[in-house]
C-alpha cells in the first residue's frame, strides 16, 4: 500500500465512522421508549406548577408505601399537563383550574374521555412587598389594578409610585383562574383582559422574587408558596363585606373570596395502581400533606 | 480533452476511493444547505397558517393575549427591536474599540492572556448569564431608578456581554489580515498610531468589521433564555423616547419559549408561534443578506482570503 493509499483509506474511514456516529446519535431515545413501554408500574404525572411541590410531596410519601408503584411528577403548567393528556404522554394530568370545553372537545376528538377528580383547595393569595403601606383590597380594586384602570398606589391610599403588576404566564392555570375570578370578576360577559404592562413571569418564584425586591410590586400566588418575605392582602368580595386573609381556615370555610380547587384528570376512570393512588390522595394520607403544604384540604364527610 | 495519461499502478481503486470520498464531502457540504432549506419548509408548513387565518390588520395590532384570541403581533416586534439595538449599541462601540486594543496596541503577551479569556466568555451558556442578571443585575438597575428590575436595558446588557466575544475575535481578526505594509506605509509619511488605526487600519478591515456586528447582532436576536428571565415578559409596547429601554418588554424568541409549552398542536396559537419563528428566521436571512451587500463582492472576497 502506497503511503497516499492508505491516507485516502484513513480519510474514508473517518468520515464513515462519522456518518456512523451520528446515525447511532438516533439510538438513545430508541431504547429509553422500550425501557418505559417495559416498566408500566411507573405512573406519569404532569402539569400545574401551583401542584408540583403537593404531586411531589404525595408521590415520594406514596412511594413509602407502595415501593413498587414509582411516580414521575413534572410541572410545566396546568395547560402543558392538559396537552400532555390530550396527546397520550401522561397518565395524570394535574391542573389548578377546571379544563375547558375546548380542550374537553380535543380530548374526544383522539378518543381520550377526560376524568376530573378533585384533589384539594387551594386560596390565591394577593402579595405586595412587606414596604408597601397598602394591606387590604376589594375584588373591584383588584380588577382595575390589574386591567390598567388604576395605575398609582396612591389610588388605593398608598405611595405615590406606578403600580407593578406581576402575574404568571398564560399556560399557568393560577392565570387563568385569577383572569376569571378576579380581573372578570366571575362575570362571563366581561370581556377585560390583564394590562398589556402586565409581567408574565415563568415560575412562582419569579413572582415572588420580583415582589420581595419591588415596593411597589402586586402579584398573586398559591397560600402554599407564600412566604414571610411577602406581605398577605386581605380581601373582601366588596366594600361593604368584611377583609379576609387567606389561610387554610379561610379558604376551606369560604370566606376567602379567591379559592379555587386543585385537579387531577385521567384519561377515563382510572383502574389498577392509578385508581389507587388517587384513593389514597382523597384520604385521609393524602389530605394530611395537603394541610402540611399549606393548602386546603377537601372536606371529608 | 484527449490527454491521456498513463494510469499509475493501482490506479482503479484509487479513483473509487477518490469518488466515494468526493461524494461524502459534497454530502457533508449540502447537508447544511439542505437542513436549513428543510427547517424553513417546516417553519412554513406550520406557520403560514398564522398570515392566512389572521387579517393582517389584526397582527399589527397592538394586544398580545393568545389566549383570548389576541395575536398583536407589534409588542413583541418592538420588545425584540429594543434589546437587540440596545445591546448593539453597548457591544458594537466595546467589542471594535476591543479588538483594536488587543490586535494594535497591547503587547504581545497581554494579547495571549487576554484573548482565551474572552473566548471563555462565548462558552458561558446564556441561562447560566440570565440567572446571574436576574439575580444580581436586575437589582441593581433597579436601584439606578428603573420601575422594575426587569427591563428591556437588562437584556441589552446581558446579550451585549455575550455577543461580545464574537464580535471581538472576528474583529480582531479582520485587524489582523490587514497587510503590515499599509501600517508601515502610513508610519512612515509621518501619521500619528491613532491616525494610522483611524484613518488606514479601520478602513482596511471594514468589511471584516461588518460581518463582526452583523454576526454579534445575529446572536442576540435569537438569543432567549436569558432574556426569557430577565426582559419582564410584559407584552407593552413602551412610549417613544429613552426610558422605554427602562420598561419590561416581551421578546419574540422568549414568546416562543413561553408558549410552546401549552398550545395543543395545530391550534391558531400554535401556527403563530411557528410563524413568530418564521419572522426570526426571515430577520436573521435579512440581516445576513445586508452583511453580503454592505461588504461588497470583492472586499468580501478578499477579506474571506485572509480571514477563513
Amino acid at each position: 500500500m502506497t503511503p497516499t493509499r492508505r491516507s485516502t483509506a484513513l480519510l474514508t474511514l473517518a468520515l464513515l465512522f462519522t456518518l456512523a456516529f451520528s446515525a447511532g446519535c438516533a439510538r438513545p431515545s430508541d431504547s429509553v421508549d422500550a425501557a418505559s413501554g417495559a416498566s408500566q408500574r411507573a405512573i406519569q404525572n404532569k402539569g400545574s406548577d401551583t401542584m408540583v411541590n403537593l404531586a411531589l410531596a404525595w408521590a415520594e410519601a406514596y412511594r413509602a408505601q407502595q415501593p413498587d408503584v414509582a411516580i414521575a411528577v413534572t410541572g410545566g403548567g396546568s395547560g402543558t399537563g392538559i396537552a400532555a393528556l390530550i396527546n397520550g404522554t401522561v397518565d395524570i394530568a394535574n391542573a389548578s383550574r377546571e379544563m375547558k370545553d375546548g380542550e374537553i372537545e380535543q380530548a374526544r376528538a383522539k378518543g381520550i374521555e377526560p376524568v376530573e377528580h378533585l384533589v384539594a383547595i387551594d386560596a390565591l393569595a394577593i402579595i405586595v412587598n412587606p414596604a408597601n403601606p397598602v394591606d387590604r383590597l376589594t375584588i373591584d380594586q383588584l380588577a382595575d389594578i390589574f386591567t390598567g384602570r388604576i395605575t398609582n398606589w396612591q389610588e388605593l391610599g398608598g405611595d405615590d409610585a406606578l403600580i407593578i403588576l406581576v402575574s404568571r404566564e398564560t399556560n399557568s392555570g393560577t392565570h387563568v383562574y385569577f383572569l376569571d375570578e378576579v380581573v372578570r370578576k366571575g362575570d362571563s360577559s366581561i370581556k377585560d383582559i390583564f394590562a398589556p404592562q402586565t409581567m408574565l413571569m415563568p415560575s412562582s418564584v419569579g413572582i415572588t422574587s420580583e415582589i420581595q425586591r419591588n415596593p411597589h410590586a402586586i402579584g398573586y400566588d398559591g397560600l402554599g408558596y407564600v412566604t414571610e418575605h411577602e406581605k398577605l392582602i386581605a380581601v373582601a368580595r366588596d366594600a361593604a363585606s368584611t377583609y379576609v386573609l387567606p389561610s387554610v381556615q379561610s379558604g376551606a370555610d369560604g370566606s376567602y373570596p379567591i379559592a379555587r380547587g386543585l385537579y387531577m384528570y385521567t384519561a377515563g376512570e382510572p383502574t389498577g395502581s392509578i385508581a389507587d393512588f388517587i384513593a389514597w390522595i382523597v384520604g385521609p394520607a393524602g389530605q394530611q400533606i395537603v394541610a402540611d403544604l399549606g393548602f386546603v384540604p377537601l372536606p371529608q364527610e | 480533452m484527449t490527454t491521456v495519461q498513463t494510469p499509475p499502478p493501482g490506479a482503479p481503486s484509487r479513483r473509487l476511493g477518490e469518488v466515494i470520498i468526493e461524494a461524502l464531502i459534497v454530502l457533508a457540504g449540502a447537508s447544511t444547505v439542505i437542513i436549513v432549506a428543510l427547517i424553513f419548509i417546516f417553519l412554513l408548513r406550520e406557520g403560514i397558517n398564522t398570515f392566512l387565518d389572521i387579517p393582517l390588520r389584526q397582527l399589527f395590532g397592538q394586544r398580545w393575549y393568545p389566549i383570548e384570541g389576541y395575536f398583536g403581533l407589534l409588542p413583541l416586534l418592538v420588545g425584540t427591536a429594543l434589546v437587540t439595538v440596545g445591546a448593539v449599541l453597548i457591544a458594537v462601540p466595546l467589542g471594535i474599540i476591543a479588538a483594536i486594543y488587543l490586535g494594535e496596541i497591547a503587547p504581545t503577551w497581554l494579547r495571549e492572556i487576554l484573548k482565551p479569556l474572552i473566548e471563555v466568555l462565548a462558552g458561558i451558556p446564556s441561562i447560566v448569564l440570565g440567572f446571574l442578571g436576574w439575580v444580581a443585575l436586575a437589582p441593581i438597575i433597579q436601584n439606578l431608578g428603573a420601575p422594575t428590575g426587569l427591563t428591556a436595558f437588562t437584556g441589552s446588557l446581558l446579550l451585549a456581554y455575550m455577543a461580545l466575544p464574537t464580535i471581538i475575535s472576528i474583529s480582531e481578526d479582520a485587524l489582523y489580515a490587514v497587510p503590515k505594509e499599509y501600517r508601515d506605509g502610513s508610519l512612515a509619511i509621518g501619521a500619528t498610531q491613532w491616525q494610522t488605526i483611524w484613518r488606514v487600519v479601520l478602513p482596511a478591515a471594514r468589511s471584516g468589521l461588518v460581518i463582526a456586528v452583523m454576526l454579534g447582532i445575529g446572536r442576540v436576536i435569537g438569543e432567549t433564555m436569558a432574556v426569557l428571565l430577565v426582559t419582564g415578559n410584559a407584552a407593552n409596547i413602551p412610549a417613544f423616547g429613552p426610558g422605554m429601554f427602562f420598561s419590561p418588554v416581551r421578546t419574540m424568541t422568549a414568546t416562543i419559549a413561553a408558549e410552546m409549552g401549552e398550545v395543543a398542536q395545530g391550534s391558531l396559537h400554535y401556527n403563530v408561534l411557528f410563524g413568530i419563528g418564521l419572522i426570526l428566521f426571515l430577520i436573521t436571512f435579512t440581516v445576513n443578506w445586508l452583511a453580503a451587500r454592505l461588504v461588497g463582492g470583492n472586499g468580501a472576497r478578499r477579506s474571506r482570503g485572509g480571514l477563513l
